[in-house]
């Protein structure tokens, strides 16, 4: 057996609001009583910014890895040297949650470029015969939700001359669809609707394509990449015709967040409508969507 | 004791009239022991009063077979015994079904459908052995390896571990995921293999793994590559999705660490938790799977799973369902294949039905049914006509695939739904083209008698339907099921019936058309008269008959027979008809054969009295059946059922006060029946009552014709009676008839009944064969029986004085008795009785207009004489049989019962009988069991006999 070293949260879904303190407790299990040379407790929240390779060169990009941002520091002393019984100690705290001065706190995000994470590290130093003690542990960080705002439905329509047919094979279709909202709460799905209301070659699959799209400014610029996050299918085979086949997507926690713009990077998202028809023809239709955090 | 030599005197009792006086005769109407329903039988089989025969108050013809079942009322002990309670063992089977099935929970869970529905688990079988095939299958999984290469390792870090498991994932993803080509056995081994896989790893805390296996298995579904088997793989592969789920949900719910209000012990959640009861760890868990399956990439497994777990809802919310329920309705719309789809509405209703609460909303079952009409055409579109032509099958055969899901769902819509729903749904599906599919789900799905009152209109759809469409024989079928349950209008019954057989009748192939026939006859039956019955029947048989195609068919032609004998009103007229036999002679296969004349003559029990020449043949044909199927490797209780079938026909069979032709039915019954001695001894009774009968109606008196008449029934049964196996009832049989010819002033017939009958006892073997009867107890009684008969029988001038008597004793005597017991010596007490019986001047009892002894000899001096004679021989042997038996304490039993006989019959004035008289009575003090009740009188007369004779030697 040796020392463990444990963060607990109070809130299972370590779900933070900017302003809210954070309370948990320090677990410390030894089978024996040891010496050490303090605790402490930080609390660290930074951006991390990455420029694709395929924007700037490999070395460039290697080089120019941007500074992170950071947004949060705290750092505070647990408790002066001393001795840890043996057995289970608890130590509780509690760290008021609150962006440096002129920063704010964003919404926690991961994605390929554009990182933004927060967490807190409990360290026990101790005597240079021993090793320290290090535990990190990762929290969230999101906005209080808002009001819900009304929805901003659009319709569209795809057919082989909105879609600017290149080449040749584009089968004759027509798909009409809405979008019940381009304004959409990342608590809620993703909805509408498309109609198939003619096509000539059998469609195989009609999916949603979730994109995020990052921008990140530097000094050189700015570099924009656009990557998906996930795809989800929402008619398989043949679909039946004229009837409303619903759009439903729910969207993943941890892979997104509400749309962010600041003046050194940008996070917004898009999806795409994908119809791939049996002789592996594809259309798509790009929607940029605004995400919020609204109830 | 003493000498052998004693002289026997009878005693001549000068009043034994007064000894009739002693016993009190007066007319009773009730037998104590006789039930209601047993009593009128013997009018009706005597046939007393024929021309009331109808009239009169008819016992149940149940009680004709068995009049001791009517004897218990109401139930019999055992059946009450299983009734109160189901027997241990069926008990105990069931609460481990329902342990085993705590993975399971299906079955409770199903038990909440509404009750007019079918449950799934009945029909789960159904389908699976409807739907199989014999073609390969192929699979695509990572999970069936036959040597699984995962090794667990010892996880010494939570680094390790992290990285293990996504090793671990990183294998089963690209790892080695196969296509193996199975056949179908090989393929339901396979994912039951699976099956145990997803729990194993769900145990060994791989819940990843688990959540693999379950959307792999739901991914099966996506494609139908062999038609034919989808449905059974649907079945298959939902079974464990729902064991996923239910993981899921079980998981849950005792992961959650919920405090009792009051109680400090954290515990699981109560079966019945409401949302905000469960803490907020375990809703983030829940959501996480809910997050997790709903980022599965296709369509058809994110449904299937998310449908399989969709119960983990309530831990979240507690209105959720129906708004998932129906979220997920209109989602399964983008599944283009019509087939996958409506299987994956069938499993979404299904789920739907256990989960919610009885009388909650079931607004999406009709919903998935609207979605399954909007996308009708799907199923006669271009991607179905190609799939069909690669897999060769034909159009009907697909359609018969969507029946399991969709009767399904219909009846799920249908449990408990108002008939303006019907009207709502046939409305709809009028618009649709092709759309018997649609009627026949609706039929099978609605309260029948909603469809019944409509089967005119939907006769009229189904006439509209398209020949290449779904097979219009299953429509009539369908319908034909409803109709048999629940009748239509009276006054549409006959237009109906019409239209349905002119349908049935375009039918060409044999087996469309018996399926349809099978469950119409039914109706008609039950509704029409025999006419038509007649024609329907004659239709099967020109139908069936071409090309014998009938032998394919023997189940449902019996099953025909079957409902048209149980139901027809007027049996005498549906053995009348002339299609009737065409239709049974159908029947080539021996064995169905018998089983179907079987079933008909139990039910022929309903017709009373025949004497139509007509019925009696036919039922005379269908005995003749049962007869000829019984052969030596018949077994007993074939043999006696048919024996009891045919006795019951037999009995049936009247014709009144003509018994000149009865007795022909029975000469005709005896020559068809010979194998079986039941049936033999039935009709040797038969002939027996009549010959009765025929003397109570000439009062005694026979004229010339029906004095030949008797004479020739006894002449019947003295025939008869030989061909009967067993001894004892030959025995019995010729003692009864010599009785019947005796009452009938037959004496030469009576005669020859009991020489036959004396001749016959010498036959007896005293071994006792079976258990059940030993001859000697039999002959002990028999022979009683007979001597009292013989009291009356006179006897026969060219003979000797009581030479039936004397016949009787010498094969009495020549019997291999079993000394040990001494019935030979009772045997001769009763001779003794009888013999003294003999000697009054009036005997006790006479037969009607027939002279007995008494009155041919008047106790004539020698007559006496002569039977002196003879009971001086019977004592000397009993005495010497006593002598053989030694001293015991059944040589003091008899001894006693000597004395009595003496002291009671026997002249005591004769010294040397009072001084054997008083031996016997020492060898009884001797043993000392005396019984003196019984023994007042004969000891006080014996006594007063001892004091005389000592004032005698006194003097």
């Amino acid at each position: 057996m040796s020392i463990t070293l444990d963060i607990h949260l109070r809130k299972p879904d370590k779900v933070y609001h900017e302003g809210e303190n954070i309370t948990g407790t320090i677990v410390i299990n030894t089978p024996t009583d040891f010496k050490h040379d303090g605790i402490s407790l930080s609390m660290e929240g930074a951006v991390n910014l990455q420029i694709s390779s395929k924007n700037v060169g490999i070395i460039e990009a290697f080089y120019n890895a941007v500074k992170p941002i950071q947004l949060l520091n705290v750092h505070c002393e647990v408790s002066a040297p001393g001795r840890i019984p043996a057995g289970k100690t608890e130590i509780p705290f509690d760290l008021p949650l609150q962006a440096r001065p002129n920063k704010t706190l964003y919404e926690t995000y991961h994605g390929v470029f554009i990182n933004i994470s927060y967490g807190l590290r409990c360290d026990i130093k101790r005597s240079f015969l021993s090793k320290d003690l290090q535990k990190a542990q990762q929290f969230f960080v999101q906005y209080v939700p808002r009001p819900l705002e009304p929805f901003r439905s659009i319709n569209f329509t795809m057919n082989p001359t909105s879609i600017m047919a290149k080449g040749t094979g584009v089968p004759d279709f027509l798909i009409r669809g809405q979008l019940d909202s381009t304004y959409c709460s990342v608590f809620r799905p993703f909805t509408g609707h498309v109609i198939l209301e003619k096509c000539q070659t059998p469609i195989r699959s009609v999916e949603l394509q979730l994109v995020r799209v990052e921008t990140c400014g530097c000094a050189e610029g700015y570099a924009k990449d656009a990557t998906e996050i996930q795809n989800i299918q929402i008619g398989e085979g043949d679909i039946p015709h004229n009837i409303a086949i619903p759009i439903y997507m729910v969207f993943p926690r941890l892979f997104t967040c509400p749309t962010l713009i600041t003046p050194s990077f940008k996070i917004e998202f898009e999806v795409n409508l994908v119809v791939i028809f049996e002789n592996d023809y594809l259309v798509t239709e790009n929607f940029p969507i605004m995400l919020t955090r609204e109830l | 004791m003493g000498s052998n030599n004693v002289e026997w005197r009878t005693l001549i009792f000068p009043d034994n009239h007064s000894i009739c006086k002693v016993l009190p005769k007066y007319e009773v109407d009730d037998h104590p022991l006789k039930s209601t329903a047993v009593e009128r039988i013997p009018r009706r089989i005597l046939g007393s009063q024929p021309s009331t025969g109808r009239s009169t108050p008819v016992s149940t013809p149940a009680a004709l077979l068995q009049p001791l079942s009517d004897a218990l009322e109401g139930l019999d002990p055992l059946t009450q015994f299983a009734i109160q309670e189901t027997d241990p063992l069926t008990q105990m089977a069931v609460e481990v079904s329902v342990t085993d099935d705590s993975v399971n929970t299906k079955k409770s869970r199903e038990r909440k459908i509404s009750l007019d529905m079918e449950p799934w688990s009945s029909r789960k079988n159904i389908i699976l052995a409807k739907f199989t095939t014999s073609e390969k299958l192929s699979i695509v999984t990572s999970f069936l390896s036959e040597g699984e290469k995962v090794v667990v390792k010892a996880q010494s870090s939570a680094v390790d571990k992290v990285q293990h498991r996504l090793e671990q994932l990183d294998y089963f993803e690209e790892g080695s995921q196969r296509k193996l080509d199975l056949s179908q056995a090989e393929y339901v081994g396979r994912i039951e293999q699976l099956n145990k896989e997803l729990v194993s790893a769900w145990h060994s805390e791989q819940r990843v793994k688990a959540l693999k296996i379950a959307i792999q298995c739901a991914k099966v579904l996506a494609d139908s590559d062999v038609l034919r088997f989808y449905p059974s793989k649907f079945v298959l592969i939902t079974d464990i999705l729902d064991i996923f789920g239910q993981l899921v949900y079980e998981r849950l719910r005792t992961k959650a660490d919920y405090y009792k209000p009051g109680s400090k012990v954290p515990t699981a959640l109560p079966e019945g938790f409401t949302p905000d009861m469960v803490p907020e760890s375990v809703k983030e868990t829940c959501r996480n799977w809910f997050y997790k399956i709903a980022s599965i990439r296709e369509l058809v497994p994110r449904l299937y799973v998310e449908m399989a777990i969709l119960k983990s809802y309530s831990f979240l919310t507690s209105s959720e369902y129906s708004a998932a329920l129906m979220r997920l309705t209109h989602m399964i719309r983008g599944i283009g294949n019509p087939l996958v789809a409506v299987y994956a509405r069938c499993y979404l209703c299904r789920v739907g039905i256990s989960i919610t609460a009885p009388g909650a909303d079931t607004h999406y079952l009709v919903e998935n049914f609207y979605d399954f009409l909007d996308t009708y055409s799907q199923l006669f579109g271009r991607y179905v006509t190609e799939e069909l032509k690669i897999q060769k099958m034909p159009f009907s055969t697909y359609l018969t695939l969507y029946t399991p899901a969709l009767d399904f769902i219909l009846q799920a819509v249908a449990s408990g739904a108002p008939e303006s729903l019907l009207a709502e749904l046939l409305e709809r599906c009028r618009t649709h083209e092709n759309n018997s599919l649609l009627l026949n789900t609706i039929m099978a799905a609605f309260k029948p008698s909603y469809i019944s009152s409509r089967t005119l209109q939907f006769l009229d759809l189904i006439s509209q339907c398209t020949k290449q469409d779904f097979p219009s024989h299953l429509l009539l079928r369908t319908l034909g099921l409803c109709v048999c349950v629940c009748p239509p209008p009276a006054e549409q019954r006959r237009q109906i019936v019409n239209i349905v057989w002119h349908s049935i009748g375009n039918l060409s192939n044999p087996e469309d058309y018996i399926s349809c026939v099978e469950v119409w006859v039914q109706f008609v039956v039950q509704y029409f008269t025999s006419r038509e019955v007649n024609v329907i029947i004659g239709d099967i048989v020109t139908h069936l008959a071409p090309d014998r195609a009938y032998e394919q068919y023997y189940t449902q032609l019996k099953t025909i027979v079957d409902k048209i004998v149980s139901n027809i009103q007027d049996f005498e007229a549906l053995l009348a008809m002339d299609n009737f036999l065409p239709l049974l002679d159908l029947f080539q296969q021996e064995t169905v054969k018998v089983e179907v004349c079987k079933s008909i003559l139990t039910a022929c029990n309903a017709v009373q009295h025949t004497s139509d020449p007509v019925i009696t043949n036919a039922l005379m044909f269908l005995c003749n059946v049962l007869h000829d199927s019984v052969n030596a490797l018949t077994v007993e209780d074939e043999r006696r059922q048919i024996s009891e079938l045919l006795c019951s026909v037999i009995r049936r069979v009247d014709y009144g006060r003509d018994f000149e032709q009865q007795l022909s039915f029975y000469v005709e019954a005896r020559g068809s029946f010979s194998n079986l001695d039941t049936v033999l001894a039935q009709l040797v009774h038969c002939v027996n009552t009549l010959a009765v009968n025929t003397r109570q109606i000439v009062r005694g008196h026979h004229t010339r014709k029906t004095g030949s008449f008797v004479r020739a029934c006894a002449a019947y049964c003295f025939i008869t009676i030989p061909s009967i196996e067993s001894v004892f009832t030959r025995l019995e049989l010729y003692l009864l008839s010599g009785q019947v010819a005796l009452f009938n002033n037959c004496l030469g017939q009576a005669d020859a009944c009991f020489k036959a009958a004396i001749g016959l006892i010498s036959e007896l073997t005293m071994q006792p064969e079976d258990k059940q009867k030993n001859p000697e107890n039999f002959l002990i009684s028999y022979t009683r029986n007979f001597l009292s008969t013989l009291l009356v029988v006179p006897d026969s001038p060219d003979r000797g004085v009581l030479n039936l008597v004397r016949m009787l004793l010498n094969t009495l005597k020549s019997l291999d008795w079993d000394p040990k017991n001494g019935s030979l010596a009772y045997l001769y007490l009763d001779v003794l009785n009888m013999l003294s019986a003999m000697a009054q001047e009036n005997y006790l009892y006479h037969v009607d207009k027939v002279e007995s002894n008494d009155t041919l000899y008047g106790s004539d001096p020698k007559f006496i004489h002569e039977i002196d004679k003879m009971s001086t021989l019977v004592l000397a042997e009993l005495l010497s049989q006593l002598k053989q038996l030694g001293p015991c304490r059944k040589q003091a039993l008899i001894a006693l019962e000597l004395m009595v006989k003496i002291a009671t019959l026997a002249d005591l004035n004769i010294s040397t009988i009072f001084t054997l008289a008083l031996n016997l009575w020492q060898l009884c003090l001797k043993h000392g069991n005396t019984d003196t009740k019984y023994l007042v009188s004969p000891v006080k007369q014996l006594t007063t006999l001892i004091f005389i004779q000592n004032k005698l030697l006194l003097l």
